[in-house]
This record gives structure tokens, C-alpha cells and sequence, in this order.
């Protein structure tokens, strides 16, 4: 995977501005300031407790930030719902699965493709008409997903029945079922062995390929995120304290000091 | 003698495309769906894909290489090279680029059919050292969108070159596809290469064409019939069937969705006749030994009930007689109860016949079959032989035999014991290596390099590899794969290699299967990191002494095995210790192992090996293990063997 330049930056698809956010007084993210550029895989990445998740759930909705904008395509999306969020294009999973286990996995697909879906409750409840031929698109769309993400074999399984990797796999093709513009994935490979990981990597790869997704990923796999990012952001304490592509955010002493730690810099370089 | 169409396999397809017109020839499950492709549209891909050849310089006596999972797109690719006279090889999707690289060389390849980016990233790592190499064409577009390799090209986009190269020449593809002769070689097929390095196999049209002409002769299919391609194109046996017999019966050919959905696919489609080597078949008999043993008591008790009658009904069957009123009556009750729903979950149901090739089938396994009432039958043959040569007729099975030559086909016992085979299937020789082929062929017999033998029914017995039979201390001449197989039998065993002849007693390494073994030690409260630490659990050698000894229970005293060890590591084919076919390369397995065949026969009962390991990636790695030896005692003195008799009931 070729990095991109620094330089000749196109316009930015997200902008993150000034976003403050804080629990009574605990200051979870002070006034982060980073742009998301289309098409691109960018990494967030910190340790435990500094603002990752925080971020995310600001992007999707979840948290309100006390100051600041986040402008997604030139629009601030502070303050919408998270409903209305994912329908302007932005997908989210969860660190821990949020899937329906008593589901089977085209159910769950399915379900992402639900934000699409137009016929009114009539001609849904009676499967005809409209409500059939949208329900045979979205399906051929689920199926797609099914094949990229490579989950055949077990397109009818309830989802609690599946093993934790295959279930991480699943709850990225629900998102990626939304279609959406900009995918947000929070920790798509804690837990998994080498294998798996490898396997989530070309996965990911192949979304920002084939549908020229922008994907923004939290990871601890330092290996995984500077083979695959094109950018990565550094949290420490809530502040964001380097940012750029992979090579320059590993040499950034800031960065070496406060995540890395001293030992690792030598094998990184 | 039966008649052998005089044509070419491209011709028959052309044939069939008259013939059957809109009729359904080829279906692959794509996005959930199963999609069709009619004889007409079948015939339409490979005349574009064959002018898209010719427009690329592809000529005839050139080789294309053809690499990927089954696809419509593969057989199009052959059957386009032979149109214009070109031969197709076919490599097994699962190899490493090595070994890519030895085929696509010694084969000279003008043009390279790679499925996917697996593939293309074998052949892209392998290009500075490939000499001639026109085009490498994939079918598969994913991730291959930032390829931007001059010599890549997209499965349609070389159709399309086709179709207008086809409209500048009038009249050249039906000029080509007549040119073609019956003597031409149609396929380059590796050998399994159990020996050294696999030998490319000429087979042509005839020897193809007369191999289909005979089994369907002795087993007829009708154009109705359905099949599912699901064992790597690459292998003989599977061009047999979907290319040979395929295009002169007119059956539909189902490819799987993926590689994961084998199972539920053949399900779905409940094909007619399955062809499939004796590791699918073993495969799918511990499936059921284990949900069984997973089962509740009361539905545990039903099958054993019903397998008892299913066995008794196999084993007269088996030995000619007609089976009592009461036996039939008890069997229909086992079928209505276990069998039918058995077959109907492993996509059995409907099968008029089964066969099992390519290497030995364990006598257990086969009874197994034939109780729940599977027409599985054994055929020898060999990719020299184009496939089969010897064949089980119905109603005239014996699971010791592999049964009478196809008609055509001579087959007689060497002085030396070796089998000889002589019939229009018989190949012409190696690719570009008439030093093998001298020493293969002799007078139009084909040294077959099995030793074997008919009984008094004319039905052809095979012991082994002619270099693998050992003759044990007291002079009996023994199979070291029939001990294997018995082995086999046991869910837990997934692949055992036996010494003896040279040595003064038996002794065996044996792999453990991950998976059954795995569910066993969790049920039994047993916890593991790795295979190999399963492997050196006391309570798996114990779990595993207990099969060794029903095995024994069977064999001759001077035949059982007296030591065994579970190896550490399984047996794999990237470390080149198993054919692509899964046969396991014994001398090499011997040589590599040395140290542990030394301590299987010296007084250790443990040491410790190291080992280097090939990743799927290519990387390698060492391990070092202490390994156990289990002792079984010796067979001579009795008194343990009837211990372990006691065990075993």
C-alpha cells in the first residue's frame, strides 16, 4: 500500500475543529483539531483512556462535545441524532459486538440496509409490490457485502453462534451494508489471532478499494496501522498530540515518549 | 468392445451447444444464488476466450496454465485453448509459487488463467524468472483495481478482444476447431509426484474421450443428471468427470459457491454421481462419528440400532446372498429412521453412484457407505491412464477389490507382480521427457509401479506401491497402506504413516485430527494451547493407544504396531511432505523424520526434535518439542493383546 503525500492535501471530507468534550470534570478530548481526507484509511490511535472512543462517539452522535464543530462534507453535525447521522453516510462498529445474536447474519445485514428502506408500513407488512422489489435490491447489495467480506458459508447462522472473529466480520459488513461514505470501525481487531487480523486488514484494504469507503479505525496493533493507514492521529490525555502519515508519526519523539515507549522505537525506525 | 466417438472434447461441446441449445450446461453460486449457464452461452465464452487467445499469439501445440478454484471461467479457458489446438495444464489453487513456477516452466505456458489476487500475486512474484509468457488473465476482479502490471488482463476484457478479432477473421475459428485431431494432446496433467517432483502426463483427446466412452458404458448418466465440481480441476479424476464423461453425457456441472460451502451446496444441488478420493470420503464418516457421539443418548441408541442392521444387510450383500424377509424388513425400518435423513444431510440422497479414487479406501470406511446404502464404488486407475482403468460394477462389489478393467482395457500382473495396463486411455508420454516416459511406457503397457494381483473372480486386487510392500520377519508379504487405513478408520486419526519391512516389527507416526481431538479434549475437560500440545497429551495417547489396538485387533500378530508416536506438526503440502492430492510423500516423510523413525526403534520412550515449518506466507520457522513413544508390547507374548482386546469391547 502506497502512503500519499503530506503534500497537495485534496479537500477534506471531515474536519474536526476545536472539539471539546468533557464528564463533569474529567476533560475527555481538549479541543482536537485534525481533518479526514475521502478515500483515505486514517488511524486514531493512544493509550487507554485517551479520547479514542470519545472521538468516535462525537462523530456518530452519541456524545454531544461541549465547544467545538465537526463538519462532515461542509455541514456541522453536532448536535444531530445518531439516526440522522449514519443516513448522511456514516457507518459505525462497535468495540464490543452490538449485533442481534438470535439473528441469523442476512438478517443482521439486512437490518444495516434498513436506513434505505422506503415503503411505509402497509406495504411492507404485506411483502408486495414496492416493499418486494426494494427488498430484492437491498438484498442483492447484502450479497455483495457477503461475498467481499467472504462470510458464504455462513450467510444463515445465528450471529451468537459464530465465533468472536467471525461475529467482528459480520458487524463490519452491517455497517458497510449502510453504504456509507465515511466508516468508522473502533478496535476492529482486538482479540483476534494473527490470522484473523490479517485477514480484517485485507478486508478493510478491499472496502477502501472497491468502494472508495473513507474508513477512520482505532487500533493497537501498531503493526496493522502503519501498514494499512495512509494517516494516523495521536491522542494522549484528550489532546491530540501528532498528526500525519505513518513514518512521521513514528519518529515524532511526542509520540515515541508517550505511546510507543522508548523500547520500541529502534525496531519502528 | 464399445464404440469411441471419433472427434476432439471442444467439438462435443460444440455438439452439445446444437444439441441442447438453452438447456442448462454449467451453474455457479454467485451472491446466494445459484446462476446458470446454458449449453449455447458455455458455447459462445469459449469460442471469444479462444479467439482472444489467438488474437494474443496463442497457437497450436502451445500450453496455457490454468490456475483457480472451479469456475465456469476454467473450463472456458480449456476448452478455448483446445479449440484452436492449443493443451490446457491445470495447477492445484493451493500451491505455493515454487511450485507454480516448476509447473508453468516445465510446461513452457504461453498464457496464464489466474483466478483471483491470490493467484495473480503467485505468478506476479514468480514473472522475472518466467520466460514467453504472453498474458496473465484473472476472472476474478477483486482487490486487483491498483494492478498495474502491462501483462494483467481482465477474463472478459480478453473476450472481448475475441469477439472483434472474430469478426475480422471469418471462418478461422471453425477452421481451427476442424483442425483438431482425436491423437492431439488435449491436457498436460501433473502426476500426485508422491515419488519427487511431479511429471506433466500428455493426454489427448482420444485417451479422454475412450476414458469417458467406458465409464459411462458401464454406468450410465443421463443429460438430466447433475454433478457438483468441487475437487481441483487440476486433478485428473475431476476431468474425467466434468470434461470427459461431462461432455459426452450432456450432464448439468454445479461449482460450489466458495471453498467453505462444499457441503451445503452439494446439499442443495443432491447431485447423482460423486467422484471424489478416499479423504472426502473418510472426512465426511467422522463428521457423523462425531455429531453422533455429540448426540442425546435415546437418538445415539436409534443409529446404532440402525447401523448394526445396515451393516448386516452391506456384509450380505457383500457376500453374494440373497438378504432374509426379516433382515429386509429391518433395514427399511433403519433407512426410514436414520439412513435417508443421514444421506439427505451430507447431499447423498439422490446419488445413483458414488467412487472413490486416487488412493486407497480403508474396507471400514467402504462398509460404512454401503450400509446406509451410498453405491459407493472403488476404481484404480492412474493420471497415466487418463483416470480409471479398473472399475466396481453394480451389485458385483467386494470393498478388498477394485473390481474388472473397463471394456477396452487390458490390464495383466507383471512377472514381478507389477500391474500392466494397456487401453485407448493410456497416455503418450511425459511432456518433454522421453527418459521417464521410456521407462513408463513399454510395447503400449503402462507400468503402472502397483503391485497387485486378480482373485478367482477376475476382480483386480492392488497391495500397494510396488516400492511400499514389506514383506514382515516371517516372510508375509503386507501392505503398509492397509494398516494406515485401518487407522484412518478413527475419527481422531487424520493421517498415519507406517514403518516396518526393513525394521524388525511395526510402528507408526501419527497425526491427530485438530478438530475432532480438539472437541474431544474440551468435552473431556482437557485444556491445550496448540496442536502440538494436544498431540503429547497423556490422555490423547491413551484416546489414541485405544485405536491403535482395534486396528491391530485385525492384523496378523507379525503385521501389528508394536510403537507409535502422535507427531507434533501435521502433515502438510507446503512443507511438501503431501502430495496436492494428500498422499502422503512417504520416503520423504521417512528421510525428513529420520530421528523419530531412529527412536521409534531404539529403547527411548522420549526425545526431542526440532523442526522447520513453512507458513502460508513462505515464511519458515523452527519448533522444538519433546515427542513420547507409546509402547503396545509385544504382540508375540499374548497376554496384552488380550488385554487390549477387552479394552476395546
Amino acid at each position: 500500500m502506497a502512503h500519499r503525500d503530506s503534500a497537495a492535501l485534496p479537500t477534506p471530507q471531515m474536519e474536526i475543529d476545536h472539539v471539546d468534550l468533557s464528564f463533569g470534570g474529567v476533560r475527555a478530548l481538549l479541543s482536537v483539531t485534525f481533518n479526514i481526507y475521502p478515500g483515505s484509511i486514517q488511524a486514531i490511535i493512544g493509550p487507554n483512556g485517551a479520547g479514542k472512543t470519545s472521538l468516535l462517539n462525537c462523530i456518530s452522535g452519541l456524545y454531544r462535545p461541549q465547544r467545538g464543530q465537526i463538519r462532515f462534507e461542509s455541514r456541522n453535525i453536532i448536535g444531530l441524532p445518531p439516526h440522522q447521522i449514519a443516513r448522511l453516510g456514516i457507518a459505525r462498529s462497535f468495540q464490543n459486538i452490538e449485533l442481534f445474536r438470535h439473528m441469523t447474519v442476512v438478517d443482521n445485514l439486512m437490518l444495516g440496509r434498513h436506513i434505505h428502506m422506503r415503503s411505509g408500513i402497509f406495504s411492507g407488512g404485506l411483502y408486495w409490490g414496492r416493499a418486494q422489489r426494494e427488498e430484492v435490491k437491498h438484498r442483492e447489495f447484502v450479497e455483495q457485502v457477503i461475498d467481499l467480506l467472504e462470510i458464504q458459508s455462513i450467510r444463515k447462522k445465528m450471529v451468537g453462534a459464530l465465533s468472536y472473529g467471525l461475529q467482528k466480520r459480520v458487524e463490519l459488513g452491517r455497517a458497510l451494508a449502510m453504504n456509507p461514505r465515511l466508516l468508522l470501525l473502533d478496535e476492529p481487531m482486538a482479540g483476534m489471532n494473527t490470522e484473523e487480523k490479517e485477514d480484517m486488514a485485507r478486508f478493510i484494504l478491499d472496502i477502501n478499494e472497491e468502494y472508495g469507503t473513507t474508513i477512520v479505525l482505532i487500533e493497537h496493533d501498531m503493526g496493522v496501522v502503519m501498514d494499512i493507514s495512509d494517516r494516523v492521529a495521536v491522542l494522549e490525555f484528550g489532546q491530540l498530540i501528532a498528526y500525519g502519515t505513518p513514518a512521521e508519526v513514528r519518529n515524532d519523539p511526542k509520540v515515541i515518549d508517550a505511546y510507543l515507549g522508548r523500547e520500541h522505537a529502534l525496531p519502528l525506525v | 468392445m464399445i464404440q469411441i466417438p471419433e472427434t476432439t472434447l471442444p467439438r462435443l461441446l460444440f455438439q452439445n451447444a446444437e444439441r441442447f441449445g438453452n438447456k442448462v450446461a454449467l451453474r455457479e453460486k454467485d451472491f446466494g444464488i445459484w446462476q446458470t449457464v446454458t449449453w449455447r452461452q458455455f458455447a459462445d465464452h469459449v469460442r471469444a476466450f479462444a479467439m482472444g487467445l489467438h488474437a494474443l499469439g496463442v497457437r497450436r501445440g502451445d500450453v496455457i496454465a490454468i490456475i483457480g478454484d472451479n469456475r465456469p471461467e476454467w473450463l472456458y479457458a480449456e476448452f478455448a485453448a483446445q479449440s484452436i489446438g492449443a493443451m490446457s495444464i491445470g495447477v492445484y489453487q493451493d500451491s505455493v509459487a515454487e511450485e507454480v513456477y516448476y509447473i508453468v516452466s516445465a510446461a513452457e505456458a504461453r498464457v496464464i488463467v489466474a483466478e483471483d489476487q491470490e493467484q495473480v500475486d503467485k505468478i506476479i512474484e514468480i514473472w522475472p524468472r518466467l520466460n514467453g509468457v504472453l498474458k496473465v488473465i484473472y476472472y476474478e476482479p477483486k482487490g486487483m483495481r491498483n494492478y498495474t502490471q502491462p501483462y494483467l488482463a481482465h477474463f472478459p476484457s480478453i473476450e472481448e478482444l475475441g469477439r472483434a478479432y472474430d469478426r475480422e477473421h471469418p471462418g478461422l475459428f471453425e477452421a481451427e476447431l476442424a483442425a483438431g485431431k482425436p491423437d492431439d494432446v488435449a491436457i498436460l496433467s501433473t502426476t500426485s509426484g508422491t515419488t519427487g517432483k511431479p511429471k506433466l502426463a500428455m493426454l489427448t483427446h482420444r485417451n479422454l474421450i475412450s476414458q469417458g466412452a467406458g465409464l459411462l458404458s458401464v454406468d450410465p448418466l443421463t443429460p438430466d443428471d447433475e454433478f457438483v465440481s468441487f475437487l481441483p480441476l487440476a486433478w485428473v479424476g475431476e476431468q474425467m468427470v466434468t470434461v470427459a464423461a461431462g461432455m459426452q453425457c450432456g450432464f448439468t456441472i454445479n461449482f460450489p459457491e466458495s471453498a467453505n460451502t462444499v457441503q451445503e451446496n452439494i446439499r442443495e444441488i443432491g447431485p447423482r454421481v460423486m467422484f471424489s478420493p478416499p479423504r472426502i470420503w473418510e472426512n465426511m464418516l467422522s463428521q457423523v462419528q462425531v455429531k453422533i457421539q455429540d448426540s442425546t443418548p435415546l437418538k445415539r441408541a436409534i443409529f446404532e440400532w440402525a447401523m448394526k442392521q445396515g451393516y448386516e444387510m452391506a456384509d450380505t450383500r457383500f457376500g453374494g446372498r440373497k438378504p432374509s424377509l426379516w433382515l429386509r424388513l429391518r433395514y427399511a425400518l433403519a433407512r426410514l429412521l436414520v439412513f435417508e435423513m443421514l444421506k439427505d444431510h451430507l447431499g447423498l440422497r439422490f446419488l445413483k453412484r458414488a467412487y472413490t479414487g486416487g488412493a486407497a479406501l480403508g474396507p471400514d470406511v467402504f462398509r460404512f457407505y454401503h450400509a446406509i446404502g451410498v453405491n459407493l464404488k472403488q476404481v484404480y486407475g492412474q493420471t497415466e491412464s487418463a483416470g480409471l482403468s479398473v472399475i466396481h460394477r453394480d451389485g458385483q462389489i467386494k470393498f478388498q477389490t477394485v473390481g474388472t478393467p473397463l471394456p477396452n482395457t487390458q490390464i495383466r500382473i507383471a512377472e514381478n507382480g507389477e500391474i500392466l495396463v494397456k487401453s485407448p486411455s493410456v497416455f503418450v508420454g511425459y511432456y518433454k521427457n522421453p527418459e521417464a516416459t521410456a521407462e513408463t511406457l513399454e510395447d503400449g503397457w503402462l507400468h503402472s509401479g502397483d503391485a497387485g494381483y486378480f482373485d478367482e473372480d477376475g476382480h483386480l486386487i492392488v497391495i500397494d506401491r510396488a516400492k511400499d510392500v514389506m514383506t514382515l520377519p516371517d516372510g508375509t508379504k503386507f501392505s503398509p497402506q492397509f494398516i494406515e487405513n485401518k487407522l484412518k478408520f478413527s475419527p481422531y486419526i487424520k493421517e498415519a504413516v507406517v514403518f516396518g519391512g526393513d525394521w524388525p516389527f511395526v510402528t507408526a507416526m501419527i497425526n491427530i485430527d485438530f478438530a475432532n481431538v480438539g472437541k474431544w479434549a474440551e468435552q473431556s475437560q482437557i485444556s491445550y494451547t496448540t496442536y502440538t500440545d494436544l498431540a503429547q497429551k497423556p490422555q490423547v495417547y491413551a484416546l489414541i493407544r485405544k485405536d491403535v489396538e482395534r486396528a491391530n485387533a485385525d492384523l496378523p500378530p507379525a503385521a501389528r504396531i508394536r510403537r507409535f508416536l502422535l507427531l507434533h506438526k501435521e502433515l502438510d503440502a507446503d512443507d511438501g511432505e503431501l502430495t496436492r492430492t494428500r498422499k502422503v510423500r512417504r520416503r520423504l516423510v521417512a528421510q525428513r523424520y529420520q530421528e523419530i523413525v531412529d527412536a521409534l526403534y531404539s529403547d527411548q520412550r522420549e526425545f526431542e526434535i526440532e523442526t522447520t515449518i513453512t507458513y502460508q506466507d513462505g515464511r519458515t520457522a523452527l519448533i522444538k518439542t519433546r515427542l513420547r513413544i507409546e509402547e503396545l508390547g509385544d504382540p508375540s507374548t499374548s497376554t496384552p493383546m488380550v488385554a487390549a482386546r477387552e479394552v476395546t469391547r
